[in-house]
């Protein structure tokens, strides 16, 4: 999952996932993950309100944030079941989202040489955004420690303020009226944009948004965001021409 | 597909994803193309949610007070707002617009 951080706009950074953290003594780390951990739990909260209002079980929701444990699939998983959706197509926009972490994943892994199969495994269940950053961010060695503080201390957040959201979501009434579906875009905007400061990245999303808006009326529910996938391919073509012209003959 | 399996489904893959580097690290990157490739899905895939999530209706397409919401979350990530300012602005003003119209 990608969220920003009190103040410092953080998550995914394109260009490299390395993300300079200075702090790497024991409070520093400690401090900055129960940092990341409360600006995660107020995702969390809108994530438990919003299962809940999408028909999952109050339960469900929290076992979704125990078993994914990542927070933008989650989202497009449950954003797909109130839109009426087949599940099917939350789970692919869901994993296609978290393919990103099959990068995080390699650059982490690439640092914990030594671990055993045990350990690695308990990594990759606790590789986020914000754990991958602040693992990757300081000596290769202490990566294994930063990466489970900061992975633990977003869990508890995460898994916490789901229960709270799905739980007290009944107390809140009818979630329109308090404007809590604006949550929603609103949420993924703050995600997307870390990604909008490079020129190419912001074209592809703007594309992504342009197809998705197109097929909406016409496409069933789900498909426009794979459809939104697409827009990747312009711009590797672009990508693919600007490296053909550099190449001198 | 019932919620509960696609819940599993959806961490299932999400685990083999997250797990795949850690579990298979060797110091290797992955093929520049897929590379390349990944790295681009996010923005596409974030944007597309924004739009359908602001302008999308059973109906079709429309401008309601999302928009307003949005907007104002945007002003606020302009200005390096917290992300709980952000997004309590968005549902603030949507709320907003609605009690007053």
């Amino acid at each position: 999952m990608t969220h920003s951080d009190a103040g410092t706009p953080r998550g995914p950074d394109p260009g490299a996932p390395v993300v300079p953290v200075p702090a790497d003594d024991d409070a520093g780390l400690t401090t900055r993950a129960m940092t990341i951990a409360l600006a995660v739990a107020t995702f969390g909260v809108s994530f438990g309100v919003l299962a809940v209002a999408a028909g999952l079980s109050p339960s469900l929701a929290v076992l979704t944030s125990i078993i994914v444990f990542a927070g933008a699939s989650q989202f497009a998983l449950v954003g797909a079941i109130a839109a009426g959706a087949s599940p099917l197509f939350g789970v692919l926009g869901g994993l296609l989202l978290n393919l990103r972490m099959l990068a995080l994943g390699a650059a982490v892994g690439a640092r914990l040489p030594t671990a055993t199969l045990g350990r690695r495994l308990l990594d990759g269940y606790l590789l986020i955004d914000e754990s991958a950053a602040v693992a990757l961010s300081g000596p290769a060695a202490t990566t294994g420690r930063r990466l489970r503080t900061v992975g633990i201390a977003v869990w508890i957040g995460w898994v916490g303020a789901t229960a709270v959201g799905a739980y007290a979501g009944d107390l809140l009434g009818d979630l329109e009226r308090y404007g809590l579906d604006a949550t929603f875009p609103a949420t993924f905007l703050a995600l997307l944009a870390p990604w909008l400061r490079q020129r190419r990245l912001a074209a592809t999303a703007l594309l992504g948004a342009g197809i998705a808006l197109l097929a909406w009326p016409v496409a069933a529910p789900g498909v426009p965001l794979m459809l939104a996938v697409m827009a990747v391919l312009p711009v590797l073509l672009a990508d693919r021409l600007a490296r053909r012209a550099a190449v001198p003959r | 597909m019932s919620a509960i399996v696609a819940v599993l489904v959806l961490g299932l893959g999400t685990f083999a994803i997250k797990a795949a580097g850690p579990v298979l690290a060797s110091g290797r990157a992955l093929p520049a193309g897929l590379e390349r490739f990944v790295r681009l899905v996010p923005p596409a895939l974030l944007a597309a949610l924004v739009a359908t999530g602001t302008f999308g209706a059973p109906s079709g397409l429309v401008v309601d007070a999302r928009a307003v919401g949005l907007g104002v979350a945007g002003i606020a990530l302009w200005f390096r707002a917290p992300f709980a300012v952000v997004v309590l602005a968005a549902a603030a003003s949507t709320a907003l617009v609605r009690a007053l119209w």
